[in-house]
């Protein structure tokens, strides 16, 4: 992989571990993606987040903007339709019972050493991994 | 409030951006991320390392800190028990994030191109939270009723 390969992993990265820190040191909360969009709808039991809500809305807006002006990229969704319902269900219902997803266990949760987030994080990549393992290695593609 | 309503809208424009540039957004590159036995791509492992920087600093800074700036107090969860939800729960993530390639924060950031697999994702995504925000009421209110 060259250097200029690692530029935009980086710098992505490092823009998304700066907003999970100011997230942090402005309003005192993990920056979780799964529990944001739970709290923008209302659905953690303590009515609708104007937060969650602001933040949700932050990333559609950066995103919009990133795609437009500075990284014209194609998004490659390969998922048939069954596929695509059957994984968004899993992924919605599972950060929610697990309590975090890849923001909220990975990037905040093992930046605080969180043994929770540690164990989740272990497990999600794993079984993640292993999943691709079996659809692209063992079935041959679904 | 007003000021943590626009540090949200901050920080989920820096996150959105992110999410982009790193190219986490694509499905196809997290799936590539994730088949170590294939054609690896080990660029996304770069995305959470330059990710961990900044937020291993803000975590450490807040050790000496009593409150957040536009908040009372922190609201940083103190549970460390190991449980079955987080494991289950877990599991079941990997699971769907290794058949599409999109977690919740891509799956919101990648509705803005409009395609219908984003939209279709995303909606099952919301669908599989309202369930378990459905199951977990269920069960407190019979943990109630006993």
């Amino acid at each position: 992989m060259s250097y200029l390969n690692l530029i935009w992993p980086l710098s992505g990265g490092l823009l998304i571990g700066l907003s999970a820190a100011l997230y942090l040191l402005l309003n005192g909360r993990i920056a979780g993606v799964s529990g944001l969009t739970a709290s923008a709808f209302g659905w953690t039991g303590v009515g609708i987040s104007p937060l969650g809500l602001g933040f949700l809305a932050g990333i559609a807006v950066g995103a919009a903007v990133a795609f437009a002006w500075i990284r014209h990229a194609e998004l490659t969704i390969t998922s048939s339709p069954v596929l695509l319902m059957v994984g968004g269900l899993l992924v919605g219902f599972g950060t929610r019972l697990g309590s975090g997803c890849t923001s909220g266990h990975g990037v905040c949760g093992l930046a605080r050493l969180s043994p929770r987030s540690m164990v989740a994080t272990a497990i999600f990549m794993v079984v993640a991994a292993m999943t691709v393992y079996v659809v692209r290695h063992v079935v041959g593609g679904l | 409030m007003a000021y943590r309503v626009l540090a949200s809208v901050l920080c989920g424009l820096l996150f959105g951006v992110g999410l982009v540039i790193s190219d986490m957004v694509n499905p196809a590159r997290v799936l590539a991320f994730l088949d170590v036995t294939g054609t690896w791509d080990p660029s996304l492992a770069f995305v959470m390392g330059g990710a961990l920087i900044p937020s291993s600093i803000a975590y450490a800074i807040r050790r000496r800190r009593t409150r957040p700036a536009f908040d009372t107090e922190f609201h940083v969860p103190a549970n460390r028990t190991i449980d079955r939800p987080l494991v289950a729960g877990a599991v079941l993530f990997g699971l769907g994030w290794g058949l599409v390639g999109l977690c919740p924060g891509p799956a919101i950031a990648s509705l803005v191109t409009g395609r219908w697999e984003a939209i279709l994702f995303a909606t099952a995504m919301f669908v599989g939270m309202f369930a378990y925000r459905i199951a977990s009421s269920r069960q407190t209110a019979q943990l109630r009723a006993h």
